[in-house]
């Protein structure tokens, strides 16, 4: 097969106050026409950047060097103009923010027209004719009013679709697509990698497909690199490299897909948290001169019940209303319902009665670089909670007890008087459930842990977290949009749409026979099935 | 549309009246009165002038009287200058000064604008470097140093332009102004442009737009510059506002009759209804040009609805 | 136990950041040169910043001694002429000078102290008398004046009053601005932290304060309520704490979101350890970078009164005042413009450099 695209022996470095940091170490692929490339690899691996050096898309302070071959011309070496008659046209690329993507200010139909006169020299009329030809094609409804709206009007699937329809307008024959499902609701997701899978098919171009996932790898990659750190460590057949792999980081990445199972507590344990028909109303807009204000239903009525070293599940989209529930529980959000913490009802507890509780209620968040104050040490961070609810320890203890959590998160303790941005992501994970685990709580809500995280980091905070649960007889609520993660973790699931729980049961039963298609799609944006 | 430029009609009101409250009650709790300073006026007399201009009544009764001529759209007669009203010397003077302000307006902007995009687009050249010197000098060389160094230059030096006055109000007596007035504006609106034009440039959509093979014209002009104009148009509504009701400083320097002398001078002289008139005049230009920069928000953002 | 490494701060970053910035570094010297200069000048320069030598009205800056030796006979004429003697004769010998004057009356011997009046001559004795008395023959020392900077139209010193009025100045903005700040801050953060109801009043005052001509606001306030330096500070104050408090509550509002909060919250840390450990720390970047760049504005306010004539009032100077004694003499003497000018331009651009430093020390987006 001849390449369609060849790049070889390609540099991407960035000129920095600190001098030359290179980000791409003499990278080779190639793409045949039709063929479905995948470059796999973790943040900072250099999987985006080698393309935006192809498509010359690279910041100011970016050099590439090496060939990018194309039709018989090195796009490293081409003149803007010269670059412009091909991106655009020949190869055309889809970014990961389908949010900030198109231009706000401009209607869906300019944007779609624009680059269709500028390359194939289309009168106003014929081109738009061929953008509602491409909107249908990305399965837009009612394109011909899609035209006429602004970015702003469209949910972000749609405006992926835009962007997809924008970028396969001129017929190239190569697309390039960055990460382009990462941003979207998991259920989206699925729909806009079916869609690609698809016009690939069907208009034979050939499609390199960068993402960190391996699930989207397999199911629609012909070949695959693997990058890790600028460099290209292994690639070819698909099933070949997931079959065999070559290289310890390919087999270290294949194994870091969650997995293990959680084996149910008994009937007998004790139930420490309940929700009792918590029902949670948040008012919108209203005020002096706005009318009166909309109320939107974040839970609507849901129930459950945490046991003693019980792992809950909540699986749901975003907008879902799980991670609201989780914070109704612990009393971080006004809600109706009843709460009970180890059978005392807590829910019209005051700020002060609630305080001695908190101990026992502690919360991990998802970002692990909002969740620690940037100006405090990590040993001030993870102590903090002590300061409330131990006020007679002295420093010098503190200090001991702060050693003490981070060899329990497996931090290494010299590192206590270093700041939150010195640490890796996976290192703040630990550090923000360190300082929940620090004041020896009862039920700990783990609100979208490691969504943030790469796949191994992912890995490493899971085995943390079960092994803190078997330790100190924890019972977690786990929040994630991610079904692989909650069932490698969780013991039961709740799945929730709309602020409403629409199924619950243990992994097994759930993932054996889903009740609903919404389930079912959460299933196939994790697992692929 | 309607609907919200008639709700903005119904708070401009309360605003205005606020102010108009404020400024009223501050200037009558200052000491002294419009007709203290003339000495020599016999005690009789004085009374006779307050008289005929109601000063002898309380304050709130003159508030009140006050409010309804405003209503009525009357500003009054001045108490200093005689035999005119308010509203003459404002038709004579504001005339000279919005024509000075608009045209240095205009010259800030849209030299401003370029230099901003220019400055952007060569960020960390020496064009860069250029521009950030002139919008740095600009704001912090004031237009009372500003000025004085033009006289000396173009007025003593090369002769090329009148020193000052007005003249039959040619455009030679005009430039200097004009040039003085908008030089300030012109540096706060070039550094704005550029600031925002970068971050315009660095936009996701941006990315798009280059990806799509799409001319460099298309690119800055349709897409990076469309949206980064907002924020100078949020600063150019004020500050237009300001520049058109006339500057004290350089109709001082340059001894140009608008209405921006009679800042001062009506405050000095306890000129009541002078004082007043001005305040009226700048709250009714800054409520307008806001209300046009929200309009010219709407146009450009479609996001930014009004309904 | 384990010893603890050391973690570097943001605060430490910044300043490493700031360290860096070639040009903030140079501002931050010259402002401090400048702080030096404001408190030391006045003090060395051997004149009182009210002293007036009407001999030496706007003479130009020089670094020669006055008198000058072409001015000195005119200026002995002067004194036989205040003295109402006729002058006949002067030489100078060893350092002094030495004035021969006669009168058709006889000469009394204090008229050395016209001599001594003089701004040029001090340290007056009689040297010979004619034994009529008609003729005297004095001697004097030449009193050394330095102008570097010249003098102004009254004769005063120039170099004295640039930095009498440089410590004015700094001080109005320094003091003004710390005023709006710290107004603006307590204003701003309750209304952030506080929310709801109380917010929506609060921002509505900011909002009709703002809505006043800001210019002809303090304009009033100074014209109505007296020349008063302490009211220059209200006036200016009151104007500029509006942007600072919008800043603030912004800042706390978005502070109030971050998961850090959050995670407080649900530690049962309460608002007074809220705030102290986790707002206002994290608040004090913007604060300090609002700081620098609001005392320029201030000291841009000051002299735009004072040059008006509004702001401070003579003896004492400003900025201001010596640009708008400057602007009046220029034809004459351009270096009364173009001095403080000078001194007022590169320390507001030396300030925006500092502030731009800070900016971009205390808050770089590409992290």
């Amino acid at each position: 097969m001849t390449a369609l695209l060849a790049i070889s022996n390609l540099h991407v470095a960035f000129k920095t106050a600190d001098g030359e940091v290179e980000a791409v170490k003499s990278a080779n692929f190639t793409v045949a026409a039709g063929e479905t490339v995948a470059i796999v690899g973790e943040s900072g691996s250099g999987k985006s950047q080698s393309m935006m050096a192809v498509m010359g898309l690279l910041p100011k302070n970016g050099i590439a060097q090496g060939t990018a071959s194309f039709g018989g011309q090195n796009l490293l070496a081409l003149s803007k103009p010269e670059l412009n008659a091909i991106r655009g046209r020949k190869i055309t690329m889809i970014f990961q923010e389908p949010m900030t993507s198109l231009d706000p200010l401009y209607r869906i139909g300019d944007q779609l027209m624009e680059p269709l006169r500028a390359h194939s020299g289309l009168s106003a009329a014929e081109a738009w004719q061929r953008a509602i030809e491409v909107l249908g094609l990305v399965k837009i409804p009612d394109p011909e009013r899609r035209m006429r709206s602004y970015p702003h009007e469209l949910s972000g699937g749609q405006r992926q679709r835009v962007m997809i329809a924008m970028a396969l307008a001129n017929n190239p024959s190569l697309l390039i697509a960055d990460e382009p499902t990462t941003a979207l609701d998991v259920t989206i997701q699925a729909e806009i990698l079916e869609l690609l899978a698809s016009l690939q098919k069907n208009l034979g171009m050939g499609l390199i497909f960068i993402t960190h996932d391996l699930g989207i790898v397999k199911r629609i990659a012909h070949r695959v690199y693997v990058m890790r750190k600028g460099e290209v460590v292994e690639g070819g057949e698909t099933a070949r490299v997931f079959a065999s792999p070559k290289h310890d980081y390919t087999k270290a990445l294949l194994a870091a897909e969650p997995a293990g199972r959680k084996s149910p507590v008994p009937d007998t344990a004790p139930i420490v948290l309940e929700g009792q028909d918590i029902e949670v109303t948040f008012k919108s807009g209203g005020g002096l001169l706005g009318g009166a204000p909309m109320a939107i239903t974040a839970v609507d009525h849901v129930s459950l019940a945490l046991k003693q070293g019980q792992t809950i599940g909540i699986v749901g989209e975003s907008g879902s209303g799980k991670s609201t529930l989780a914070r109704a529980l612990l009393r971080l959000a006004p809600a109706r319902g009843r709460v009970v913490f180890m059978g005392r009802s807590i829910e019209a507890l005051g700020k002060s009665a609630m305080r001695p509780l908190r101990k026992e209620l502690q919360v991990v968040f998802q970002d692990p670089f909002g969740s620690l104050s940037p100006r405090l040490t990590a040993g001030q961070i993870v102590t903090e909670g002590l300061l409330v609810h131990e006020p007679g320890i002295s420093a010098a203890g503190r200090d001991k007890r702060a050693i003490q959590a981070f060899e329990e998160v497996q931090i290494d303790p010299a590192l206590r008087n270093r700041y939150p941005h010195e640490f890796s992501g996976g290192q703040r994970q630990r550090l923000a459930i360190a300082r929940a685990i620090i004041l020896k709580p009862k039920v700990l809500v783990l609100d979208e842990p490691t969504s943030a995280l790469d796949r191994h980091v992912q890995k490493q905070i899971l085995e943390l977290l079960r092994s803190l649960q078997a330790a100190h007889g924890l019972s977690y609520l786990f929040i994630s949009h991610d079904l692989a993660v909650v069932r490698a973790i969780a013991d039961y699931i709740l799945v929730m749409k709309d602020g409403k729980l629409v199924e619950q049961g243990s992994p097994d039963e759930v993932m054996a026979s889903p009740k609903q298609a919404y389930t079912r799609r959460l299933m196939e944006a994790a697992f692929g099935h | 549309m309607l609907r919200y430029t008639l709700r903005r009609l119904l708070t401009a009101v309360p605003t205005l009246f606020l102010i108009v409250t404020i400024s009223f009650f501050l200037m009558h709790v200052a000491p002294g009165g419009p007709f203290d300073m003339e000495k020599g006026i016999p005690p009789e007399i004085k009374k006779n002038i307050e008289h005929v201009f109601h000063l002898d009544e309380p304050v709130w009764r003159q508030y009140l009287d006050y409010l309804g001529n405003l209503a009525h759209g009357d500003l009054g007669p001045s108490y200093v200058i005689l035999n005119f009203s308010v509203a003459e010397l404002f038709s004579i003077g504001l005339k000279i000064s919005a024509w000075i302000g608009a045209w240095a307006m205009v010259f800030a902007l849209v030299v401003g604008v370029f230099l901003g995009v220019v400055a952007a687009l060569r960020q960390n050249r020496w064009m860069d470097y250029a521009v950030i010197a002139l919008a740095t000098a600009g704001s912090t060389l004031p237009t009372y140093v500003i000025a004085p160094i033009y006289q000396l230059v173009f007025g003593l030096l090369l002769r090329l332009t009148p020193v000052g006055g007005w003249g039959d109000g040619s455009f030679s007596h005009a430039i200097g102004p004009i040039i003085t007035l908008g030089l300030p504006q012109l540096a706060t609106v070039a550094r704005l442009m550029r600031g925002s034009m970068i971050e315009s440039l660095n936009a996701h959509h941006i990315r798009t737009a280059r990806a799509m093979g799409l001319s460099d014209y298309s690119v800055v002009v349709r897409h990076a510059m469309r949206g980064a104009v907002l924020p100078v148009i949020s600063y150019a509504g004020p500050a237009a506002a300001q520049l058109i009701t006339g500057s004290i400083i350089v109709e001082t320097i340059f001894q140009i009759p608008g209405v921006g002398r009679y800042f001062i001078d009506s405050a000095l002289n306890r000129d009541y209804t002078l004082v007043m008139g001005t305040v009226v005049m700048i709250a009714v230009f800054t409520i307008v040009f806001n209300f046009i920069v929200d309009l010219l928000y709407a146009v450009i953002d479609p996001r930014v609805r009004y309904e | 136990m384990s010893e603890a490494l050391k973690g570097r701060s943001l605060w430490q970053d910044a300043w490493a950041r700031l360290k860096q910035n070639r040009a903030a570094m140079f501002s931050l010297a010259y402002m401090a040169l400048i702080l030096l200069l404001c408190l030391a000048v006045p003090n060395i320069t051997g004149h009182d910043f009210t002293a007036q030598y009407p001999a030496y009205t706007r003479v130009g800056p020089s670094l020669e001694a006055y008198p000058k030796a072409e001015t000195l006979q005119g200026e002995l004429q002067d004194v036989a002429k205040r003295a109402r003697l006729e002058f006949k004769e002067w030489h100078q010998k060893d350092g002094r000078i030495f004035l021969t004057v006669a009168s058709d009356k006889p000469v009394d011997e204090r008229v050395t102290r016209y001599l001594d009046r003089s701004d040029s001559f001090k340290d007056a004795k009689v040297e010979e008398k004619s034994a009529d008395g008609l003729t005297l023959v004095m001697s004097a020392a030449a009193k050394q004046k330095y102008f570097y900077f010249g003098t102004d139209a009254l004769g005063r010193d120039l170099l004295t009053r640039v930095f009498m009025a440089g410590r004015v100045s700094l001080a109005v903005g320094l003091l003004a601005g710390f005023v709006a700040v710290v107004i603006g801050t307590i204003f701003g953060s309750v209304s952030g932290f506080l929310g709801g109801r109380t917010d929506e009043i609060m921002m509505r005052v900011v909002d009709i304060l703002y809505a006043l001509p800001f210019t002809l606001f303090v304009i009033m306030l100074v014209v109505f309520f007296g020349r008063n330096f302490m009211l220059m500070f209200i006036a200016i104050g009151a104007v500029l704490w509006l942007d600072m408090s919008r800043i603030v509550r912004g800042q706390t509002l978005s502070l109030k979101r971050q998961e850090y909060v959050q995670a407080a919250e649900a530690l049962g840390v309460g608002a007074v350890g809220i705030l102290r450990r986790h707002i206002i720390p994290n608040m004090l970047g913007p604060i300090v970078i609002y700081l620098t760049l609001l005392v320029p504005q201030v000291i841009i306010l000051e002299s735009f009164l004072s040059f008006l004539g509004l702001g401070v009032q003579e003896p004492m100077s400003s900025w201001g005042v010596e640009i708008a004694e400057g602007a009046a003499n220029m034809e004459v003497a351009p270096y009364l413009l173009f001095i403080p000018t000078f001194f007022l331009s590169t320390t507001l651009f030396a300030l925006n450099f500092i502030g731009d430093g800070l900016r971009d020390a205390l808050d770089p987006k590409d992290r």
